[in-house]
């Protein structure tokens, strides 16, 4: 447990010292969404019903800008392959950069979230479903891009590849994460779609370690 | 299992059953087209239409059959390390992405004359459109590595973890279908499901079959002597 | 040859069954016909390589090749 946390303090000091990449995916999250009513128009009668979509999509491709970074700088100075010899298995290490990496890009999204509704005239309350649903969405969104980020190690145009391998993945949580606005928006019950969220989240947490591991061995083979 | 495990000898075997099989093949094509075009009656709902469906409904299920052997012969290379896992995959992958094509392209044509649009975001197009892409993310990973090796490795874990997802992502899209769906629109075009619409959907389905287990042996041995040519190349280089 | 106009015609569909119909046959007949030039090719160069080695079938073959001998 030590070493876990010890691992995620390491990360998130990395991270934070690239604060330029946690405030990229920001400035990109918000770029990304004004774009829409430069493209349909400003008529909040457009905007406001695909606004929780809009979010939605932003936060998922920008969560996607950072995947690539998730074991590569470790990978290219060798530190990976020292902490793939460790005793804590590999899919525990995977778990703790997967939290470093939610804390420094998911967590971010979310408190830019009620700014980029704002922006895009979201109901207000669709708000709140918004943000539960990508509270609970973007952990998997991590958790699962993990396993691309992994797969795509060592291959030449990592970095395309990552979209490719991963968006199909993600579908399912951006169709329960829309579903959660949907139910709000139109005063439905949120529970099934949270519900089911949660479920992702769950399943998601001792599986994609394990791939995303069994990956990283593959690349430092 | 274990009797397939010797390459050369599934070679000499998919090489003996290659011609029947193509025979099998040719035979169930013959009476299904006929049956499709000619022996059948229109639907009385869709019209000629249905004719669309004798090809569109197998390629999609094929698709999905297709992508369950990709995904056992990755898994059964990751877990058994079975010899011919990685191959099986990696030859019927090409093939599973050619049978999405097809129920992607004839899924649009007979979109067109039911409802109006090239493109309809029903239950089963969305998934098979979902699954092309799985499939695409596949092959790109097997070509995406230097060493051929490592790519099929990575290759097969993505498989194993496409066809966990797979269930979950046919659940979402039917979830999604369903919330969204405007009233006029059902599942695309189950007709009544009459003995004169389910004979040539049958025989074609068990047409479309037989060509996959055919092009799969063909491309199997294919790749099993492009190992053996990478084998022998490597002792010649070795007496040199 | 009226029947046949009727036939190709299709109630005033023909135009997209018998475009999915040849949808269906290039994408199986290109599939098949790429898959078997690829191993008449590979097939092809292993001929030739085992004809400049003399003897040598390389791993499994040979093996049983003297598997048999020995049975």
């Amino acid at each position: 447990m030590t070493y876990f946390v010890a691992l995620l303090r390491r990360d998130l000091r990395l991270a934070l010292r690239q604060g330029f990449d946690a405030a990229l995916v920001i400035v990109f999250f918000v770029l990304a969404a004004i774009l829409f009513p430069f493209a349909i128009g400003p008529d909040p009668r457009l905007l406001g019903p695909i606004a929780g979509g809009v979010v939605w999509v932003t936060a998922m491709l920008a969560s996607l800008l950072s995947l690539e970074r998730l074991f590569l700088a470790d990978y290219q100075d060798g530190a990976l392959d020292l902490l793939a010899l460790a005793p804590e298995p590999l899919s525990a290490i995977v778990l703790a950069k997967v939290a470093a990496h939610w804390l420094t890009t998911g967590l971010p999204l979310i408190v830019a979230t009620p700014l980029v509704g704002i922006l895009l005239g979201a109901p207000a309350v669709s708000i709140l479903p918004l943000l539960a649903s990508l509270a609970l969405g973007t952990p998997t969104l991590s958790l699962v891009g993990a396993i691309g980020a992994g797969l795509s190690l060592g291959a030449r145009r990592g970095g395309v590849l990552i979209p490719l391998l991963v968006l199909p993945l993600y579908l399912p949580v951006l169709i329960f994460g829309a579903a959660a606005v949907e139910a709000g928006t139109s005063g439905a019950s949120l529970y099934a779609p949270l519900a089911i969220l949660g479920a992702l989240l769950l399943a998601a947490l001792p599986l994609a370690p394990l791939a995303a591991a069994a990956a990283v061995r593959n690349a430092l083979r | 299992m274990h009797r397939f495990a010797n390459p050369a000898r599934f070679a000499r075997l998919a090489a003996a059953i290659t011609p029947w099989s193509a025979a099998l093949t040719g035979l169930l094509f013959a009476v299904g087209l006929t049956l499709a075009l000619i022996a059948s009656p229109p639907d009385y709902q869709q019209g000629e239409t249905v004719r669309i469906m004798y090809v569109h409904v197998p390629a999609a299920w094929m698709s999905m059959l297709v992508y369950l052997v990709v995904a056992a012969g990755s898994a059964s290379a990751l877990v058994w390390r079975h010899p011919l896992g990685d191959i099986v995959a990696r030859a019927a992958s090409p093939v599973g992405a050619g049978f999405t094509l097809l129920a992607l392209l004839t899924g649009s044509l007979w979109g067109k004359p039911m409802w109006g649009t090239w493109w309809v975001w029903d239950a089963r197009l969305t998934s098979v459109l979902v699954l092309f892409f799985l499939y695409l993310g596949h092959i790109a990973l097997l070509h995406a590595f230097d060493d051929a090796a490592r790519g099929a490795r990575a290759a097969a874990i993505l498989a194993v973890a496409g066809i966990i997802n797979l269930p979950i992502i046919k659940f979402s899209v039917d979830w999604w279908n369903t919330l969204h769906q405007p009233a006029s629109i059902s599942r695309l075009g189950w007709p009544a499901i009459d003995p004169a619409i389910l004979r040539p959907l049958l025989v074609m389905a068990a047409a479309y079959l037989a060509y996959f287990i055919t092009l799969l042996m063909v491309r199997v041995r294919a790749e099993l002597a492009v190992a053996k040519l990478r084998g022998l190349r490597a002792a010649l280089l070795a007496r040199s | 040859m009226d029947a046949l106009n009727r036939f190709i015609d299709m109630g005033g569909y023909g135009g997209f069954i018998w475009a999915a119909y040849a949808a269906a046959a290039l994408v199986l007949i290109l599939l098949w016909l790429f898959s078997w030039r690829s191993l008449r090719r590979s097939e092809g160069e292993l001929a030739q390589l085992d004809r400049r080695l003399p003897g040598r079938k390389g791993g499994q073959g040979r093996t049983a090749e003297t598997a048999r001998g020995q049975a």
